[in-house]
């Protein structure tokens, strides 16, 4: 499908994600910033009084942070690009799958082509993320439109129920509103 | 030249029960000889990531002290953490560095920059409030009850060099009932 044949309403919409990951419990978010997530989340993010925004250097910073949180009982989700996710994979590695710890990530698939799954894509940064995901044992799921906002919350529940590691990918930059 | 086992008995006298205490390989196998508490955090996973699993305990448990013993080998691998820190200023992190020039955890080899490093300047210039640094036994025992009395993050580098030879068990640091007594310790209170 390509951007022009979605209807304006059904366009990804980061105020779905942001009430999403709120309704799952999360009330921190830890990120390094990406110019595909920036306008429709981060800024949101940073400025929604019932989120605490944490500003990590690097992204596997937030993979530890998430696992001193989830001890604690508090609920964290990362908001990363596609490189965020690679350069974290040896922490994911640890805490998420060996020590089974529900660290969850939004990444954003920054070059994905609009009309191109994932996989198809021309860019090899955006075509390896799945097969990655896949080989390592991670589930992961696709966000592309407003109707694939509402498996957020279920996502994010049985990632803690299980526990286990979490990515949601976002294939199109969600507009801001 | 300090021996870090030996500054890590005098710590341990000014660690209270209710502490966490977040340690990193080889310091993390000198630490729970010495100190026997379910609240040692000793299962940080991947290198580095150290005071950022300590920042997710300090900004989660904002009641108690989290007490960072890392090393030199695993800090520089996420130097960004200390400015992640130093930005977040959480009051009750404290972030031990045991500075000994080498990759002890992986054959003893020389970290990059052994010698030159300033560990503290590091701390200072990522914006640590309160910085020290420690080569002396007595004078580290002299002061490390107003530096932990401080309020955090407080950042402090150990010169030292290996004590007596610690038995390295991976089970205890990576198996799971560690994980499970330090949560269900952490519970409890």
């Amino acid at each position: 499908m390509t951007d022009a044949l979605i209807r304006n309403d059904d366009r990804l919409r980061g105020s779905s994600i942001i009430a999403a990951i709120k309704s799952a419990g999360i009330d921190i978010v830890l990120s390094a910033p990406d110019i595909f997530t920036s306008q429709g989340l981060l800024f949101p993010i940073a400025k929604d009084k019932e989120l605490r925004l944490i500003r990590v250097c690097k992204e596997d910073e937030a993979v530890g942070i998430t696992a001193g949180l989830y001890f604690c009982g508090r609920r964290a989700i990362s908001l990363v690009q596609s490189t965020g996710l690679l350069d974290s994979l040896n922490a994911m590695r640890a805490m998420g799958l060996e020590y089974r710890q529900p660290i969850c990530m939004l990444v954003g698939l920054l070059g994905k082509e609009p009309d191109l799954a994932p996989k198809d894509s021309k860019k090899v940064g955006v075509s390896i993320i799945e097969p990655v995901l896949d080989a390592m044992g991670i589930t992961h799921h696709l966000l592309e439109t407003e109707a694939d906002v509402p498996m957020i919350k279920p996502a994010i529940d049985a990632a803690y129920a299980k526990p286990e590691p979490l990515v949601l990918l976002i294939g199109r930059r969600p507009n801001a509103s | 030249m300090m021996k870090r086992d030996e500054c890590f008995e005098i710590l341990a006298r000014h660690v209270t029960p209710d502490d966490i205490v977040v340690a990193i390989y080889s310091s993390a196998f000198d630490w729970i000889t010495i100190r026997q508490s379910p609240l040692n955090y000793i299962f940080t996973g991947a290198m580095g990531l150290g005071a950022s699993h300590a920042l997710g305990l300090a900004i989660g448990r904002p009641d108690r002290r989290v007490i960072v013993l890392d090393g030199d080998g695993s800090l520089l691998m996420n130097l960004g953490c200390l400015v992640t820190v130093a930005s977040v200023a959480p009051p009750n992190l404290y972030h031990f560095v045991s500075v000994n020039g080498t990759y002890e955890a992986n054959g003893g080899h020389p970290i990059p920059g052994k010698g030159v490093v300033d560990f503290k300047g590091f701390a200072v210039s990522a914006g640590y409030p309160n910085c020290f640094a420690f080569s002396d036994l007595r004078q580290f025992e002299k002061d490390i009850a107003s530096v932990l009395g401080l309020t955090g993050p407080v950042f402090a580098a150990l010169t030292v060099e290996q004590g007596k030879p610690s038995v390295l068990d991976y089970e205890i640091m990576h198996g799971a009932k560690t994980r499970e007594d330090f949560q269900a310790a952490l519970n409890a209170k």
